[in-house]
């Protein structure tokens, strides 16, 4: 069976049209985010200065960029000397191979895993399983998708697309389900995962932040999952791209409640923890080995545009995609990316190529609501410019160019302007049988749209005419 | 084995050896010269919720949001009185055994409660330590500003005990109640060498990933009682 390649501009066209249509699921996407908006809104009120405090956050990140090469070798030369192992990945191909050696190394079966978008990225799960092992996806939402064969909807909230009853349907495949009340799903994902927790023989995780100055991974979740994932088995793999840095632990201090706070409305998630290696002399317990897995993957790429290496900044708080106007209405699977939304927009086309996903960009109004809500304060709707432009000056559309020569050429030559005039008049009136149908040039252009009657009278014919009756009229 | 780390790091001096576009890197705004210069913490302290000076002040606050956290927060003046709460809830939910590990007020707890228990300290069973209904621990501080519990391997029994019984409660002295996130980083810092493992616990495990509504006890405990002995 061959394999149909996917093309991004094409799944983005025809997923987007048919959530879009959708009404009924767009109306239960909106309801569930303005609930988020509601405590998001109120949580924030309890912060002295919630301005001031995304300024600083800014400027912490900023820090991190500028000193993006001496802090990961600070924050490398700090887990080595806890005894963690770094292994410093280019593309997702590198990761993959290193992982499943350490996996073959430990003679490892099952694989419990907490939330991580790097290993979305590099699409860890297919090759896991390719390959054998047990893997289980152990947040709720990530479990339920994973279960149901599909991708995350949206980075934070990864099964926010889907009901009650479908989420039963699917727990229904895996045993009996009682009930399709959210408290009676989550205990029948808790009692399955158990189990898997208390077999896993290694435990993957992403990592929110990596703290140089003392050589530890910061992860903040609300369900423990990741607690027991660093917790249970006997080997912990952390991968994370090189952009997470900080300078130091006490930054954890502005940004793990903010993150919290535009993540999901709360003053501080329920589980924010740092793990800096394997278990120590003296304590109880933890695993006897862990690996970080430092991940490039296209972040160098988008680190040299001086103009938008400002993305790099993103805590992943999920934000912008919870207020936009287009992802409430096109949902997270049209976007086709690991990362959807406006920051999905601005960072693939530096990860995957420009020219395959550059109508991502296209696919905003530009309001600015991703740029006021987040929390790092970058400029995301000017970077959506800024990519339309560079795909524009890197690629002219042919089309375009032709249109715009020919605008030009009638508008510097007013007596063709003027025959335009009524001809437009007569092309419009003539097509009316035609609309609608796909003899229509214009077809999918008014397919969304009606082009209101052409007036009887142009503007120019209009003045043309007050003129000649001032000049009797005296 | 470092995989490709000479070339990730010689791509990432050579991106950066571009300067920042100043349209876009705004670092003159006041609180970027606050956290540049001068002292960060001080200005973290001035955006963050505000806590007020006063061991009162921190309990209002801490009990505000275990309000907010349905987390179960009772101010007791000796260790009998927390004994006599513990004594209750395990009768309640019908304890089998308890978790915990060997520190003082925890030891003096489990004595007075008189059921088998599983000491994580002492290199536990996880099949034994996940049949507790209940765990009891202490914590390296509780921090009022967010209502959260800080616990490390030594202060709390390990990285597990804190996450698997259903049921997690926490004694805390007087003294241990600081005010706000920076103190307790910073009181993690001044304690020496760094655990491998530390977390701030707000509130009982929770997801809200099933139609965004709120369900306690997703993976980790589902009821959190904090006891602060005033003693
Ligand atoms: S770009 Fe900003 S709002 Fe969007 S996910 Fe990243 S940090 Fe959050």
């Amino acid at each position: 069976m061959s394999e149909t390649k996917i093309i991004p501009l094409q799944q983005f066209k025809h997923d987007s049209a048919e959530v879009a249509a959708d009404g009924d699921r767009r109306e239960f996407l909106r309801t569930a985010l303005g609930g988020y908006m509601n405590t998001r809104t109120a949580t924030q009120h309890g912060y002295q200065d919630w301005e001031a405090a995304r300024s600083g956050a800014a400027e912490i990140k900023w820090e991190a960029i500028d000193r993006l090469p001496e802090l990961l070798e600070q924050f490398e030369a700090n887990l080595i000397k806890n005894g963690t192992k770094v292994f410093w990945a280019s593309d997702e191909e590198e990761a993959r191979q290193y992982i499943l050696g350490i996996l073959r190394e430990k003679n490892a079966k099952h694989v419990i895993k907490s939330k991580t978008m790097t290993s979305e990225e590099i699409h860890l799960n297919s090759l896991l399983e390719a390959e054998g092992f047990d893997v289980v996806e152990s947040d709720l939402g990530e479990y339920i998708v994973q279960q149901n064969k599909e991708a995350p909807y949206h980075f934070v909230f990864p099964c926010m697309h889907l009901k009650r009853a479908e989420i039963k349907a699917i727990f229904e495949k895996i045993a009996a389900c009682p009930s399709d009340d959210p408290e009676a799903l989550t205990m029948f994902a808790r009692q399955q995962l158990r189990e898997k927790y208390l077999r896993a023989d290694v435990g993957i995780s992403g990592g929110n932040f990596g703290i140089a100055e003392t050589g530890h991974i910061a992860i903040t979740e609300n369900e423990g999952n990741a607690r027991l994932t660093c917790a249970m088995p006997k080997v912990h793999i952390a991968i994370m791209g090189i952009e997470k840095m900080l300078p130091r632990l006490s930054d954890l201090s502005l940004l793990q409640p903010m993150l919290g706070t535009a993540g999901a409305g709360q003053r501080i998630t329920c589980y924010n923890s740092i793990y800096g290696g394997p278990k120590k002399p003296g304590e109880t317990d933890g695993p006897e080995e862990m690996h970080v897995v430092l991940l490039d993957n296209g972040r160098t790429t988008l680190l040299a545009d001086p103009e938008q290496r400002d993305a790099l900044r993103c805590i992943r708080c999920g934000a912008c995609l919870n207020v936009c106007p287009i992802f409430k209405n096109i949902g997270g699977h049209s976007y086709g990316t690991t990362y959807q939304g406006p920051i999905g927009a601005v960072i693939t086309p530096h990860y995957k190529g420009l020219q395959e996903f550059k109508h991502l960009a296209y696919a905003s109004s530009l309001c600015g609501a991703c740029t006021e809500t987040c929390p790092v304060k970058i400029d995301l709707h000017h970077h959506l410019l800024r990519i339309r432009r560079n795909s524009v000056s890197e690629h002219p559309p042919l089309m375009e160019k032709v249109a715009m020569k020919g605008f030009a050429f009638a508008f510097t030559r007013p007596w063709l302007y003027h025959l335009g005039t009524p001809l437009a008049r007569l092309g419009h009136w003539l097509s009316k049988p035609i609309q609608g149908t796909k003899l229509d040039p214009g077809y999918l252009w008014r397919k969304t749209r009606t082009l209101p009657d052409m007036p009887k009278e142009s503007f120019h014919e209009w003045f043309e005419k007050r003129e000649q009756q001032k000049k009797a009229g005296k | 084995m470092n995989g490709s780390r000479t070339q990730i790091l010689a791509k990432v001096r050579a991106a950066l050896a571009v300067p920042n576009d100043p349209h876009v890197r705004h670092g003159d705004t006041a609180e970027a010269h606050m956290i540049r210069s001068g002292d960060r913490v001080a200005a973290m302290r001035q955006w963050l919720p505000l806590v007020g000076p006063s061991h009162e002040d921190r309990k209002a606050v801490f009990a505000e949001c275990s309000a907010k956290l349905k987390t179960r927060f009772e101010v007791v003046d000796s260790p009998a009185a927390a004994h006599a709460i513990i004594a209750a809830i395990a009768k309640e939910e019908g304890w089998q055994s308890v978790a915990a590990h060997a520190t003082g007020l925890v030891d003096a707890a489990c004595a007075a409660l008189g059921l088998p228990v599983v000491l994580a300290s002492a290199g536990y069973d996880k099949d034994a330590l996940a049949a507790c209904a209940g765990g009891i621990t202490g914590c390296l501080a509780l921090v009022a500003q967010t209502g959260s519990v800080f616990v490390t391997p030594n202060s709390a029994g390990g990285r597990a005990l804190s996450v698997i019984p259903p049921h997690h409660i926490v004694l805390a002295t007087r003294a241990q109640l600081i005010s706000d996130l920076p103190a307790a980083w910073e009181m993690l810092q001044a304690a020496g060498e760094l655990p491998s493992f530390a977390s701030l616990i707000t509130g009982p495990s929770r997801t809200g990933d099933i139609e965004r509504i709120l369900v306690l006890g997703a993976h980790g405990p589902k009821k959190l009682t904090v006891i602060l002995v005033e003693d």
